[in-house]
């Protein structure tokens, strides 16, 4: 089970909707394997909370455990920071490291060729494995990101708004593909996005975040 | 035309001395400056971007103060390791040191903030630390600043003059550098001599300056 209770005061210059101040406040639980959707407006603190689950920022107060393992905890004063997290994250704009090619980016977070090459299979980027990130279609850069991402084996994997900068075909096979890849390597996901479609037809559960609440707390189910 | 080459090779190790201390010293200031946003850096940068501005004589004169026997730093080399700064080869790399560093220092800062914060991120969530997020994302992302860190401090030190003569005066094969060699051979009107010597130089620091504007052509179209 992954526990999130996150407390965070988003002020001024930090606030991300120009500037307007609000406390983001979550506080939820997430199944092991599931796939949770995190919807909500631009500025409503939702990459606020996948970085804060990431160890990119730090909350002012709550807890952050997955298992047995606390990553936060205000109360104790426990801060793990992020290379010692099992936790994959997928940046909206992938941020690939531009002189590496996609084999490198992979190879980067695995250490390992086997482990790269089966990764690149699973994304289907085997052939462009000696490509420049500069060289990639959106939707290649993408898949590149997903298999960096799991390449630490993460137990918690999450995706700031992975499809947002995709056009809309594209967008709708990656789509399916991003499911059948939490299915297939069974690793908790945490999507974040402001496309209630995306969410809904891919995710277990939904929660919806304004303003830094959780307002509608919910099961994922049809569109529209 | 009497042409001795020494004053070129002391210059050429001179540059080399104060780049390579120079690449190294001001990496971590580069570093904490780019990313720090402390209300101070302002000072900081004041302070070692003064070199520019300065008349070289006056940052000479005040660097002897300092470097001479009788001065806080001079003293200090001379006790601890029994160096001689003024009017030697080491006095003028330390001088040399401070007379390059803000062509080091602002080329590194700028190099690390070309960066992309989300990189350095992306590698710390791959489980890397900043030793290796340095190594293998920020350096190679920032090449181009790296060379026009090299290439304009080793240019601007053999090139140096004032700061050089007023703290290593001309010592022939210690501290005369090419430029005190151009300025000896203009005042014995031995204009041939120095004409070898400024046309190397210029020669020397052209191809500097093409090849990193060669560096960042390249690297601008990744």
């Amino acid at each position: 089970m992954l526990s999130i209770s996150f407390g965070k005061e988003l002020k001024g210059g930090c606030a991300p909707e120009g500037g307007r101040s609000f406390r983001l406040e979550v506080d939820i639980p997430v199944q092991e394997g599931s796939f949770l959707g995190i919807l909500g407006p631009s500025g409503s603190g939702k990459t606020t909370l996948l970085r804060g689950l990431a160890g990119l920022y730090r909350p002012d107060s709550g807890c952050i455990s997955l298992g047995d393992h606390t990553w936060y905890d205000s109360s104790s004063r426990v801060f793990v920071p992020p290379r010692l997290r099992p936790v994959g994250l997928v940046f909206q704009d992938y941020a690939l490291f531009p002189n590496m090619t996609v084999y490198g980016n992979v190879q980067y977070a695995t250490g390992d060729h086997a482990r790269t090459m089966e990764l690149l299979e699973l994304v289907r980027m085997d052939a462009q494995a000696r490509h420049f990130p500069r060289e990639l279609s959106g939707g290649q850069r993408q898949r590149t990101a997903l298999a960096r991402a799991l390449g630490r084996k993460p137990l918690l994997l999450l995706l700031d708004e992975p499809l947002s900068a995709l056009d809309e075909e594209l967008r709708l096979s990656l789509r399916e593909e991003l499911r059948r890849i939490q299915r297939e390597t069974g690793v908790t996901a945490i999507l974040v996005s402001h496309s209630r479609d995306d969410v809904f037809r891919l995710c277990d559960e939904v929660i919806e975040l304004e303003a830094g609440q959780v307002r509608k707390p919910g099961r994922a189910g049809p569109v529209g | 035309m009497t042409f001795d080459p020494v004053p070129f090779w002391v210059s050429t190790q001179l540059g080399l001395w104060v780049t390579a201390i120079l690449l190294i010293t001001c990496f971590p200031l580069a570093w904490v400056l780019a990313k720090s946003p402390g209300g101070w850096v302002p000072w900081i940068e004041s302070t070692t971007s003064l070199p520019l501005v300065l008349s070289p004589t006056v940052l000479g004169f005040y660097l002897l103060l300092l470097l001479s026997p009788q001065g806080p730093v001079g003293d200090f080399f001379m006790r601890t390791f029994h160096i001689r700064l003024a009017f030697s080869f080491p006095g003028i790399v330390l001088a040399g040191c401070v007379s390059s560093l803000p062509f080091m220092l602002t080329a590194l800062k700028t190099g690390i903030q070309s960066v992309p914060t989300q990189l350095l991120e992306a590698s710390y969530t791959l489980g890397k630390g900043r030793f290796t997020t340095i190594a293998r994302v920020v350096l190679p992302n920032m090449k181009g600043a790296l060379v026009a860190g090299i290439v304009n401090t080793f240019a601007h030190t053999i090139g140096e003059f004032g700061v050089v003569l007023m703290i290593g005066g001309s010592i022939p094969g210690v501290t005369k550098v090419v430029s005190i060699a151009v300025y000896e051979r203009v005042e014995s009107l031995n204009f041939g001599a120095a004409h070898v010597y400024a046309a190397i130089l210029v020669i020397l620091s052209y191809s500097g300056m093409l090849l990193l504007n060669l560096v960042q052509r390249r690297e601008a179209r990744r």
